[in-house]
């Protein structure tokens, strides 16, 4: 993606699906699966990739069956929808076939959930999603991405096609503000430092590190200095960095959608 | 592999019967074991396996060219173990350590035992894999056959519904689900529980080619139907319901309603291995 594309913001979904669509041309390899659930990049993908994508319906359940299917025969899947439903309406389909399967079999597949959190807002809570984050990390194999903006969401699909395995994207729904250059971009710690604080540090995920970073400029205003970090691979981040880079800071504050006493937060605690 | 069959129909009953007592030696070694569910699909595997259907390679399991066979009826599908001993997939030796500490055969088999593809204790999953297969399979052209084996109790499991309208959108004609319909699941008869009311009817209203075979406890009926269906290319994903019974042959288990988690006297047992075929 050019720097002027990557310039005009978007919802994540485009940009990742923008990544899918140009890897899709180049790797017959790869099979995109969606629950009907679309976005206009999609709709080239249905133009170009003929019979690599498949639509299979209102079915979550066997969204994941397909998927694991395909990729028993070595295609790289990327199966989307919803991220509640992506998540919940197919968690045991996810544990027997993909999380518990692919510790015997080798596969790579993609589950894309859009509308993490709130981000689904005037839907209501059939379609918003504060639980994805607990129930994934809960699964053997599952490796959980979750960026914070379109620049990290674009570069994901490379990410995910060169690491076999079985993983979950969740994306925010809404068009966010572009944090990261594409060229300063690097997964190598699965987190990232954008400024360092004196007493506290905020570890953010997805949407809620833009809300640090404006209590970041709230406080600075008044003189305090906090840090805040970005974790973006949630299951695979480089904790003894994370950990030195912790070790000045009095205390630490995460900041996540999600319910009180799960998520990221109980990572912490079993962490710290 | 050589897919010219070497085969008789006196040499599928003659293996149909050995397993069948194999079958009833495993669970009175392990009498843990669903016995009842692992002798109704007898004559499906036997013929699968050993009438030249599954074109398969016991040496290198995950060979490429093989004919996928998915086992959705995971716990009911014991009778599998010594179809694969004496195919080769794994030792014969390996049969009395079922479900025992340090052996590989569980009660509820898995892919870590040479030639199972998934994972199949939690039911409702192996059509919707296999039809994954079979259309991944369609697009690297590759002609092989996909079969899935299930019982009729897990079709109450609304995922194979979905996986059956799926399989027929597609034309996933090389994939053939084999319905073990014993009609009783773990707590009596599937027609006094939820009624399929026509399993025939339902699979042709949802777009699938489909036979019943009547006497499923008869190797040349099953393998009849087999044949017919490994034939017949009409753009359709076919089914064949095979009426079978519950713990076959076993007096006091067969068709009795809570077949499914009895378990038999080691004394009955041991008279049921001297009967002739």
């Amino acid at each position: 993606m050019s720097d002027k594309q990557l310039s005009q913001p978007k919802a994540m979904r485009d940009s990742l699906l923008e990544s899918i669509y140009k890897a899709m041309l180049q790797d017959s390899d790869i099979f995109f699966v969606t629950a009907d659930f679309g976005s206009p990049v999609l709709d080239k993908i249905r133009r170009d990739a003929g019979e690599r994508f498949i639509n299979v319906g209102i079915a979550e359940q066997n969204l994941i069956n397909v998927s694991a299917g395909l990729a028993l025969e070595g295609f790289k899947v990327f199966a989307y929808a919803i991220a509640p439903f992506i998540t919940m309406r197919c968690f045991e389909q996810i544990r027997v076939n993909l999380a518990l399967l692919s510790e015997v079999r080798p596969m790579n597949v993609n589950l894309i959930g859009v509308g993490a959190g709130y981000s689904y807002v005037v839907s209501g809570p059939t379609h918003q999603c504060y639980e994805d984050l607990t129930l994934m990390r809960a699964l053997p194999n599952m490796k959980i991405y979750s960026p914070s903006d379109q620049v990290i969401a674009a570069a994901l699909p490379k990410q995910c096609l060169s690491n076999r395995g079985i993983k979950y994207l969740r994306l925010d729904a809404q068009v966010l503000p572009i944090i990261y250059q594409e060229k300063t971009l690097s997964f190598g710690d699965g987190f990232y430092e954008h400024c360092h604080g004196e007493d506290i540090c905020l570890i953010a995920t997805g949407y809620t590190l833009h809300t640090a970073l404006k209590v970041k400029e709230e406080l600075a205003a008044l003189g305090i200095l906090i840090g805040v970090i970005d974790l973006f691979d949630i299951t695979g981040f480089n904790l003894n960095r994370l950990g030195q880079i912790l070790a000045s800071y009095k205390g630490v504050v995460t900041i996540e959608e999600g319910f009180s006493g799960k998520g990221v937060w109980m990572q912490w605690c079993l962490i710290l | 592999m050589d897919k010219k069959p070497d085969f008789s129909l006196k040499y599928l009953e003659k293996k149909a019967e050995w397993v069948w007592k194999e079958t009833l030696k495993i669970h009175q070694r392990s009498p843990e074991t669903r016995v009842a569910s692992s002798l109704s699909p007898i004559e499906i595997f036997v013929n699968l396996y050993y009438g030249g259907f599954l074109d398969q390679d016991p040496t290198n399991p995950r060979w490429e060219g093989r004919d996928r066979c998915v086992i959705s009826k995971g716990h009911g599908s014991l009778c599998m173990y010594p179809i694969l001993a004496d195919l080769g997939y794994f030792s014969m030796e390996e049969l009395n350590n079922v479900c025992k500490e340090g052996g590989v055969l569980g009660g509820i088999p898995d892919p870590v035992i040479p030639g199972y593809e998934t994972i199949n204790g939690s039911l409702g999953h192996g059509v919707g894999v296999g039809s994954g297969i079979a259309l991944a399979m369609k697009r690297r052209n590759m002609k092989q056959q996909v079969y899935v084996v299930t019982g009729d109790g897990e079709l109450h499991e609304g995922s194979n519904w979905e996986a059956f309208m799926f399989a027929a959108q597609h034309k996933l004609d090389n994939l053939t689900v084999i319905v073990d319909n014993n009609q009783i699941s773990m707590l009596g008869p599937t027609d006094e529980i939820v009624s399929h009311r026509n399993l025939v009817e339902k699979f042709e209203a949802f777009g699938w080619s489909t036979m019943e075979v009547k006497a499923g406890h008869s190797v040349s009926a099953v393998y009849g139907a087999l044949e017919v269906s490994r034939n017949n290319c009409i753009e359709k994903p076919k089914a064949l319901i095979i009426n079978t019974r519950k713990g076959n042959r076993v007096p006091g288990l067969e068709g009795a309603d809570l077949s499914h988690v009895t378990a038999i006297d080691n004394s009955l047992i041991d008279q049921l291995l001297e009967t002739k075929l």
